[in-house]
């Protein structure tokens, strides 16, 4: 199936979460005590009796709940190749029979728990709210939708960019007709990069040979006041990243933190494998003046939702100042890119 | 260049400014395609605010060429502090790109060239140069909403920048404002009130005459009067001079404690 039809699919049915993913993981938990506190609420007089409702609720909830979570884990990859609907059934039908086996086992274990129908019924509608909650908020991330959004907010490389470069370029045509053609080959890459269809995830070795090439161009335009320390020894160049990831940070890091000095600069990249984690870390000079911040933060929203819309709460992106430098760091979890995805 | 031919004008003398090589390089190339049909020569080039401002007091340049957005000194602020020379070139504001910038640039009826420049429209702006008027102050404080990072004094005839951070106070006296740094003092045309306005934040009013910048206070001291409830005198960083507070700047003292 191709990458295009795939996600057409998605778009017009729905589809099931990643339930390898800690973030859907957590929202699932939240979700059904959610509805057991609803449930006891609704069941009580008082608040200490719903307390108390509550608590009992949770001991008949809880253990099935946690059943189906784990066998969700590990049907993962089984789950992600059936249509939506065969999936809504196959979970509908996972959580039902393990709720119903609980229910025997507890029966036999602490005494009858009231008629199996309500806990079966009790599950089959919070497991079917459950999965329409997550496809509604897929549909509501999804790239298909947003497309527009992230578009406008991806072509986001500043003009002023655009135009110091092509002045840069023509100093050089004249006099170094070469370097005004590598020049205008980087320039190309980026802008081909730019206007691509960036919803699908990168290696992070393309990644970085964008932002070279980025840098490539600046380095021509501000000689020897930008400087670079690349430290990228370690970095696990098959790792997936949404692309356009890091050149925003170091475009910001360069308008930001080399352009208003007139002395030279250093801009220092570091990205490392920690365990199952990326790690990315950018610096670069920064006086605590100016105010150009509001292009900054509009960058790294971007990127955050951009993080959260490809890997949920498992990556984040934190910036700080200290020492007069300014620190962006992305840590994403390592997926691999593998032929047959590519 | 061409010195040969019957022009009656001597030619045009063109000072570039702009913090990017390439950019000062591309401008070169480009006046010396419009050299072949207006007589002009290079008067000098600076990569910087300071050094703009020091170029220009010296080179006798009749037009600036002169890039707005500049590290540590912008370009219009140079074009504010060219004032001050006896006879300041005309300047041509150059940029990439800056929406805010180009909007204002037309509302105050500034001269200004979009990088890259264009043999033609530059050429088309150096003709008329020699009508061209330097912009007015008033226009070029609407480029910029910011404070200047500078202030300046023109002592025969050249122009003493004096960065806004050395300035320890500012009073005023009869015609002038006096700037006391720590090293001296510098006679200002300027007026307080603009000034307390542009620096607003940077500098504390204590008395009717008087600015003092926040961070060059070192405390208080309370002087006493026979007979009268005393009044507070403000102590300054690096000098021995103390300033007086007036009357009804009197609550500053507790603010300020606080």
């Amino acid at each position: 199936m191709s990458i295009n039809q795939k996600s057409t699919a998605n778009g017009l049915a729905g589809s099931l979460p990643n339930f390898r993913n800690l973030g859907i993981l957590l929202r699932l938990l939240l979700f059904v005590n959610a509805a057991a506190l609803a449930v006891a609420l609704v069941q009580s007089g008082t608040l200490a009796e719903a307390w108390l409702e509550l608590i009992e609720i949770c001991a008949r909830v809880q253990p099935p709940l946690i059943a189906v979570v784990l066998i969700l884990t590990g049907l993962q990859p089984l789950l992600a190749r059936l249509p939506f609907a065969a999936g809504v059934l196959v979970v509908t039908v996972l959580a039902a029979a393990v709720t119903a086996g609980w229910h025997w086992l507890a029966a036999d274990l602490f005494g009858p728990a009231g008629e199996p129908e309500r806990a079966l019924m009790f599950a089959v509608l919070v497991t079917l709210a459950a999965l329409s909650y997550f496809s509604l908020r897929a549909r509501a991330l999804s790239p298909a939708l947003s497309e527009a959004r992230l578009q406008a907010l991806q072509a986001r490389i500043r003009p002023h960019f655009l135009f110091n470069s092509l002045n840069a370029v023509l100093s050089l045509i004249r006099q170094d007709p070469r370097r005004a053609e590598r020049a205008l080959e980087d320039l190309s890459d980026l802008f081909r990069v730019l206007m691509a269809d960036n919803r699908e995830l990168t290696p992070l070795a393309r990644e970085v040979d964008l932002c070279r090439q980025y840098l490539a161009i600046e380095e021509l335009r501000l000689g020897p006041r930008l400087q670079l320390d690349w430290q990228v020894a370690d970095m696990p160049g098959d790792a997936l990243v949404p692309p356009l990831i890091l050149q925003p940070l170091l475009e910001n890091a360069v308008y930001h933190g080399i352009e208003p000095r007139s002395e030279p600069g250093t801009v220092t990249i570091r990205i490392w494998r920690d365990g199952d984690r990326v790690r990315a870390l950018l610096r670069n000079p920064y006086r605590g003046e100016g105010d150009r911040h509001s292009g900054n933060r509009m960058a790294l929203a971007n990127i955050r939702e951009r993080l959260l819309l490809h890997f949920d709460a498992e990556a984040q992106l934190t910036s700080s100042v200290q020492d007069n430098a300014y620190e962006v760091e992305i840590v994403i979890p390592y997926q691999k890119s593998s032929p047959e995805k590519v | 260049m061409s010195e040969g031919t019957a022009a009656p004008l001597p030619p045009l003398r063109v000072a570039i400014v702009d913090d990017e090589a390439p950019a000062r390089s591309r401008l070169r190339d480009v006046l010396s395609d419009c050299a072949l049909k207006l007589p002009l020569e290079i008067a000098g080039e600076a990569d910087n605010g300071r050094e703009a401002v020091a170029l220009l007091e010296h080179c006798d340049a009749d037009v600036v060429l002169l890039d707005v957005r500049m590290p540590e000194m912008d370009g219009i602020e140079v074009a504010q502090h060219l004032l001050k020379l006896a006879d300041p070139p005309a300047v041509i504001f150059t940029t990439a790109y800056d929406e805010f910038a180009l909007k204002a640039f037309e509302v105050h009826a500034v001269d200004y060239l979009l990088k890259p420049v264009r043999a033609s429209r530059l050429l088309e702006a150096l003709e008329r140069v020699r009508s061209l008027v330097p912009p007015k102050d008033e226009a070029l404080r609407g480029l910029r909403p910011g404070p200047r990072t500078h202030l300046s004094v023109n002592e025969r005839g050249r122009i003493h920048l004096v960065p806004v951070p050395e300035v320890l106070y500012l009073k005023a006296e009869l015609k002038y404002v006096t700037a006391r740094t720590a090293a001296r003092e510098f006679l200002l045309e300027e007026s307080l009130t603009k000034l307390e306005e542009e620096f607003i934040g940077r500098f504390m009013r204590i008395h009717r005459n008087c600015l003092v910048a926040r961070e060059a206070i070192r405390g208080f001291e309370r002087i006493a009067e026979p007979g009268g409830e005393g009044h507070w005198v403000v102590l300054i960083n690096a000098l021995e001079e103390r300033l007086p507070v007036s009357r009804r700047q009197q609550q500053l003292v507790r603010e300020f404690g606080r």
